[in-house]
């Protein structure tokens, strides 16, 4: 009964999001520049209003079929059972293929009701064609889900149990992870649509990209988020002490990130000074075709094997067609309208413009980069060549390059000024931000005895930048409290806008984030070992005592629960660490949890191999053990960046006046 | 460089320059680094090339051929293409998905008479099965 609303919503959100999109794209058209074209807006608003009830009703009721154990449903079925944690059988609602695309629905509904709801100033014709394109890409993933990957597919006959959501994603972070990236993918359909939008009208003005700018951020925002959680999962859950494997599943989230990135800021300049704006639209509709790509990687099921995909290929190809669809319209409509829209003002090389677009370029260099490797082994297997990978060394080698580059360049943006800058007004502030950068390097190299290149050069980049955005935030807020000298601190940062502190923030969170990653490639230690109870050996600063496994039985599973006892280089006891193996008994699978202690920002990192034989004593295990230095401040860094992307959006600037705020 | 097309054409040089550079190292460090994915099959006809020095196998982990010596990590097991059969010999720690009877990729070489792997793969799925492997 559920799941028959559930489906009948869906169906009728389809055909009512087709209305909407049609209508509204026919019926704008019809008015005229005079003519007031509020009704149109308002009529479609309430569309969208409809729309979004009806998947959310949809949703929900997904929700109460796996709570409710409705194993009449196959979704269910497959990916739940009694035993079950209520609290994972809520997430299990989108732990399925079927299950996460209708999130993404949800979220890219709930996106479009955002925009019908926020009073951004633009024209109602705008207004209407931004809504219009959002509903008909809608109607592309309806389909999907109503023709190809039903989540409420009847199962007959109805199982006693259900299998059992996959273990690896029974974590809290595993739950969060997907609605996080999702928002960011689905985010960037938003300037997606402004783009095609502005092409349509063939009006390419400053509006479009400041109205623009806070979606962007905040699709940044969520995919940045989203990313960090699931490298943070991969380092706690895969047991490989890992946190990023340049694997395809990774590289297809990072795509639409570097292309968000470089967006982001093609968008500061196409706001302020008028310029790159056919790069910028490009860069709009390249952001969301990525997010779409990357989708179809992960959800195809083409990364697991081309060969499975090539056997069953209804689903892998609905998504590939919906890509090229919306990838092939929207780039046509680009090359037939760009000539319209005008290359903007010019700038000279020294100009703040110039460090944005030189972001620009490292950023898509960066692209090319990953998708050569992600897609050059996919296309060589489907054509039936050989079938290869590309090892992570590659993009390593690749990254550190133009990750540097551009970490230095960050250091001069706020001092930079538009237009044109005099290089005198670089050198004061570099030099010092250099000379605190040299000081903390060798500080931190006679600290740690010894170094890499990589590390030195990573660590001066960062602290340099760090030091040199700081250093500008303090001038900045002097000098904004100029013309009242009695002002407070607190009264002088909130004079300085919240895009300012953004950037501020973010920029810093790179800076965290490049001195983790340096930290963790040179310091990092592994040891496989096999201990006897009672043995001891040692890891970074540590020493760790093996004490012995015992059996647990728990809800859904058995695990091996291993003690060990982590006592620093004199012997004070520090932490108990309890690593687990376990058996999941619905499917036999078997689950690594590795246990982490956290000493500020290195983390000691410890996980169960298999217990081994031994000719001289019972109960030895195999055991993998790792010391990763800094490692958390890879994570800081990540938060910080979104924290900064999530604050530009609170900016007085972006606030509806209250007046016409329809208008 | 008071001459505006003599300015536009040294940016449009250095551009080129930096772009052919950037082309240039991308290609050379891709190609060093392209792991090629061999069948027990292609290993045992001698279908991989002399200057192959690490690769991928991939295949099925043989029914009641895992064998763990006693007092190390060191783990032996037998990978077959339903067709021909490679001994892996593997010093570490193991991931959780391997199991005898499922599919398996390891990346290591081959000393002759045994696949020697520096790294046996997590996969995250478990329905994972490796090309050239036939039900």
């Amino acid at each position: 009964m559920i799941s028959f609303i559930s489906q009948f919503s869906l169906a009728l959100a389809t055909v009512l999001a087709l209305f909407g999109a049609v209508a509204g794209f026919v019926a704008v058209r019809g008015v005229y520049v005079h003519e007031p074209a509020v009704p149109l807006l308002v009529s479609l608003q309430r569309n969208v209003l409809l729309v979004t009830s009806l998947v959310s009703v949809a949703f929900l009721g997904l929700i109460c079929s796996f709570v409710l154990s409705d194993f009449s449903v196959r979704n269910v079925a497959e990916n739940s059972n009694l035993a079950l944690p209520v609290f994972y059988k809520v997430a299990a609602s989108w732990g399925s293929h079927e299950g996460s695309f209708l999130l993404w629905v949800l979220m890219f509904a709930g996106w479009t009701q955002a925009v019908a709801w926020s009073g951004f100033e633009v024209s109602a014709c705008f207004k209407v064609r931004v809504l219009a394109t959002l509903q008909l890409v809608l109607v592309g993933f309806l389909l999907y889900l109503l023709t190809a990957s039903n989540p409420f597919e009847y199962l007959n006959p109805t199982p006693v149990d259900g299998r059992d959501l996959n273990p690896l994603l029974q974590d809290i972070i595993m739950i969060i992870h997907p609605p996080m990236l999702y928002m960011g993918y689905v985010g960037f359909a938003v300037t997606f649509a402004f783009a095609v939008a502005g092409l349509l009208e063939g009006r390419f003005d400053m509006t479009w990209a400041r109205w623009s700018r806070p979606w962007t951020n905040v699709a940044w925002a969520f995919l940045t988020v989203g990313i960090a959680l699931g490298s943070w999962w991969a380092y706690r859950e895969l047991g490989w002490g890992g946190w990023w494997f340049w694997d395809p599943v990774e590289n297809a989230s990072l795509m639409p990130w570097l292309a968000g990135t470089a967006l982001i800021h093609s968008l500061a300049v196409s706001e302020k000074r008028g310029a790159l704006r056919s790069w910028t639209l490009l860069l709009a509709l390249t952001t969301f075709a990525l997010s779409l790509l990357g989708t179809f990687l992960v959800r195809s099921g083409v990364l697991t094997s081309v060969h499975a995909f090539a056997t069953d290929p209804e689903r892998g190809v609905f998504i590939l067609a919906l890509l090229f669809i919306v990838v092939g319209a929207s780039y046509i409509l680009y090359a037939l309208k760009t000539g319209e829209v005008g290359q903007g003002g010019s700038f000279k090389a020294t100009g703040r413009e110039s460090l944005l677009l030189s972001n620009n370029v490292l950023m898509s260099a960066a692209l090319v980069a990953v998708m050569l490797g992600t897609l050059y082994p996919l296309v060589v297997e489907v054509i039936g060549g050989r079938k290869m990978s590309v090892g992570q060394p590659y993009f390593e080698a690749m990254f550190a390059p133009i990750l540097l580059p551009a970490v230095l360049l960050m250091a001069l943006g706020p001092d930079s000024r538009w237009r044109e800058t005099r290089l005198a007004q670089y050198i004061k502030p570099g030099a010092v931000a250099l000379g605190v950068a040299v000081l903390v390097l060798l500080g931190a190299a006679l600290f740690n005895g010894h170094f890499s290149l990589l590390w030195a050069v990573g660590v001066v980049c960062a602290v340099f930048m760090a030091v040199a955005t700081l250093a500008h935030a303090a001038v900045a807020t002097r000098k904004a409290g100029a013309a009242a000298p009695e002002s407070g601190l607190l009264y002088r940062i909130r004079r300085l806008s919240l895009s300012y502190w953004g950037m501020v923030l973010a920029h810093l969170g790179v800076a965290v984030f490049v001195v983790g990653v340096s930290w963790v490639k040179t310091f990092e230690t592994e040891t496989d070992a096999v201990l006897k109870p009672g043995e001891t050996t040692e890891i970074g600063p540590w020493r760790v005592t093996f004490i012995g496994v015992d059996s647990v039985q728990r809800q859904n599973h058995v695990a091996a629960l291993g003690v060990f006892e982590l006592t620093r280089g004199d012997g004070t006891l520090i932490h108990l660490l309890e690593p687990e193996k376990r058996r999941y008994q619905s499917s036999e699978q078997i689950m690594t949890e590795s246990a982490i202690h956290s000493d500020w920002f290195s983390d000691v990192y410890v996980s169960l191999g298999d217990a081994v034989q031994s000719s001289t004593s019972s109960g030895a295990w195999g055991v993998r053990l790792y010391y990763k230095p800094l490692i958390n401040l890879i994570w800081w860094g990540c938060a910080l960046m979104a924290l900064g992307g999530l604050v530009t959006v609170f900016d007085r600037r972006y606030r509806p006046r209250k007046n016409g705020a329809m208008a | 460089m008071s001459n505006p097309r003599a300015y536009r054409a040294a940016w449009l040089a250095a551009i080129v320059v930096v772009a052919l550079g950037f082309g240039i190292a991308l290609v050379k460090v891709f190609n060093d680094n392209l792991v090629f994915f061999y069948t027990p099959t292609q290993i045992l006809s001698g279908e991989v090339p002399k200057g192959e020095k690490t690769y991928r196998l991939g295949g099925m982990v043989e029914v009641g051929s895992v064998q763990r010596e006693a007092d190390s990590l060191k783990v032996r097991f037998v990978v077959s293409d339903m067709n021909r059969k490679v001994p892996v010999e593997f010093n570490g720690i193991v991931p959780d998905l391997f199991k005898e009877g499922t599919g398996v990729v390891a990346d290591g070489q081959w000393d002759g008479s045994t696949f020697v792997a520096s790294e046996v793969l997590a996969k995250h799925d478990e329905d994972y099965m490796p090309p050239g492997v036939d039900k």
